[in-house]
């Protein structure tokens, strides 16, 4: 209910024009991965989702901050449900051992019914600009080939809120879902990644 | 506002409500008779359009029928829209972002406070002197020089089309008018319905005999036909109204006919700015019509004229 109150309360702030380039409502899982510049993105992203599959819908997101104190913890917990996972080298495993077990703890996370919001760029964006992505979403891919991977394009954000303000300005935004794309038979990491870069980077031109 | 002490503003909102039924028969049966496809769109976009505008009449009359602080909620929230596409619009900087939430959520309430008050004389220079010093002053604190006068410039004439302009619509009922105390609505209905009606019959005049386009760089549909049909029609339709009003008949054309005039003048500089920043239209909001500054922009450089106008001759 509070989350609720939360994507009515964003969108009333954002006033985001919904664009669905494919299939709200799937039946499959889908990871939904967009570009990141805001706080405000996922529940930007949320809101803009059907209200019936909103429930089955979690965000991956960073430990380190959403367990920075009470609150975000029980934000991140039981409003959210979101997948909390360790970004970067934040244990003394190697980056290659961190990937891995963020990879798995994501599966995990999405079990044989949730599907995710995630951010492959790791961290807001400045600009607008969309970074390279990190290869998490690669990883997960072919841990889960049956998921649908949906690129979104988020207009805006990073006007409304910007890395480093805290009072966002009720500017009007936008978001776009494109077409779901998979794993090509054979196709590189590196090749992957800067596909689905591209998809999402594509769905901001067209608007 | 006690509806039945004010036949007049009653009998003003029938006339609207009678026009409107009148526009959207006519509307119906011309969708019906036309046949080439692009008239058929053309009646398809204009019945969406007078769809809004019944929305639109049945918002601005139950204000107006709720009293004075309905309607000044009404035109606080009409600039907090409109302010919210024109700053969406604007190239703003990072640097922006204090000031612009300042505008929003201090200047914009603030400004409406003192509609609500009554205190006119910080009411018509806040924003114009203490808002467009210490915005730019905290914009040049920010340290951001880059195109630094274009942005003072986007946050000060932000604020002064989308809420000081706008506010000048509410604040006619702050007037003091002898022998018109408790009547101000009506003035505030002559001048939204003027502006508005002059629009729209620029729009139909145009659409039906314009030749000569008055400025084709900014808008090809602006045609000289479509100016003088609609200032000549609504200003006799402002005149025809002159017994809701503090006027009489001569000085309610004359008034009718400044609005009509500033109302194009308006619609002419924010259609320039849409140019200049390649867009169509500022928003989605009204179908139709676009957004919530493509309605307005006439009533936007309308509302300050006749609001100035009417306080130096009639009130005390």
């Amino acid at each position: 209910m509070i989350a609720t109150a939360m994507a009515g309360a964003v969108r009333l702030l954002t006033g985001p024009g919904v664009e669905w380039r494919c299939a709200p409502c799937s039946g499959a899982q889908r990871i939904y991965f967009a570009n990141h510049a805001s706080h405000l993105d996922f529940v930007v992203i949320w809101s803009a989702l059907p209200p019936s599959i909103r429930r089955l819908v979690r965000p991956v997101a960073d430990r380190h901050y959403w367990e920075h104190n009470a609150l975000r913890r029980e934000l991140a917990r039981h409003v959210f449900n979101a997948v909390l996972v360790d970004r970067g080298c934040a244990s003394s495993a190697s980056p290659r051992e961190a990937a891995r077990a963020a990879t798995a703890r994501i599966c995990a996370g999405m079990g044989d019914r949730h599907s995710l919001i995630l951010f492959p760029e790791g961290t807001r964006s400045l600009t607008g600009e969309v970074s390279a992505f990190k290869s998490g979403l690669y990883f997960l891919a072919q841990c889960r080939p049956e998921v649908e991977l949906v690129p979104v394009h988020l207009w805006n954000l990073q006007r409304i809120l910007p890395k480093g303000e805290w009072l966002p300005l009720p500017m009007l935004s936008r978001v776009v879902f494109g077409e779901p794309l998979a794993v090509r038979r054979g196709e590189e990491k590196g090749a992957f990644l800067e596909r689905a870069r591209a998809a999402v980077t594509e769905l901001g031109d067209a608007a | 506002m006690n509806l039945q002490a004010d036949r007049s503003l009653l009998m003003l909102l029938g006339t609207l409500f009678v026009l409107l039924v009148v526009a959207s028969i006519a509307g119906w049966a011309l969708g019906r008779a036309l046949t080439s496809d692009s008239a058929r769109a053309t009646m398809k976009n204009v019945n969406a359009r007078i769809r809004a505008w019944w929305v639109m009449a049945a918002v601005f009359g139950a204000t107006l029928a709720g009293g004075a602080t309905w309607s000044i909620l009404l035109f606080g929230l009409v600039s907090f829209l409109a302010l919210r596409e024109f700053v969406t619009m604007v190239p703003t900087r990072r640097g922006d972002h204090r000031p612009l939430a300042w505008a929003f959520f201090v200047v914009l309430p603030v400004q409406y406070a003192l509609v609500w008050a009554g205190w006119y004389g910080l009411f018509s220079i806040l924003i114009p002197v203490y808002v467009s010093i210490l915005l730019a002053l905290w914009a040049a604190i920010g340290g951001d020089t880059q195109r630094f006068l274009e942005r003072a410039a986007m946050t000060q004439w932000g604020l002064t089309i989308c809420v000081y302009f706008v506010s000048c619509v509410p604040a006619l009922l702050m007037l003091r008018i002898p022998g018109f105390e408790g009547q101000n609505a009506r003035l505030l209905f002559f001048l939204v319905f003027v502006v508005q009606l002059s629009d729209v019959l620029q729009y139909v005049w145009g659409k039906s005999i314009g030749r000569r386009p008055l400025a084709p760089s900014i808008s090809p549909n602006k045609t000289w036909e479509g100016l003088i049909g609609g200032l000549v029609c609504a200003t006799a339709a402002g005149t025809a109204l002159w017994w809701a009003t503090p006027f009489t008949p001569l000085q309610a054309a004359a008034l009718a006919c400044t609005i009509g005039v500033m109302g194009f003048a308006g619609g002419l500089i924010m259609s320039a700015i849409k140019r200049d920043r390649g867009v169509k239209d500022y928003g989605t909001l009204i179908p139709g019509h676009g957004g919530m500054l493509d309605r307005i922009d006439s009533l936007c450089f309308a509302a300050p004229v006749f609001f100035h106008l009417t306080r130096y001759f009639y009130a005390t």
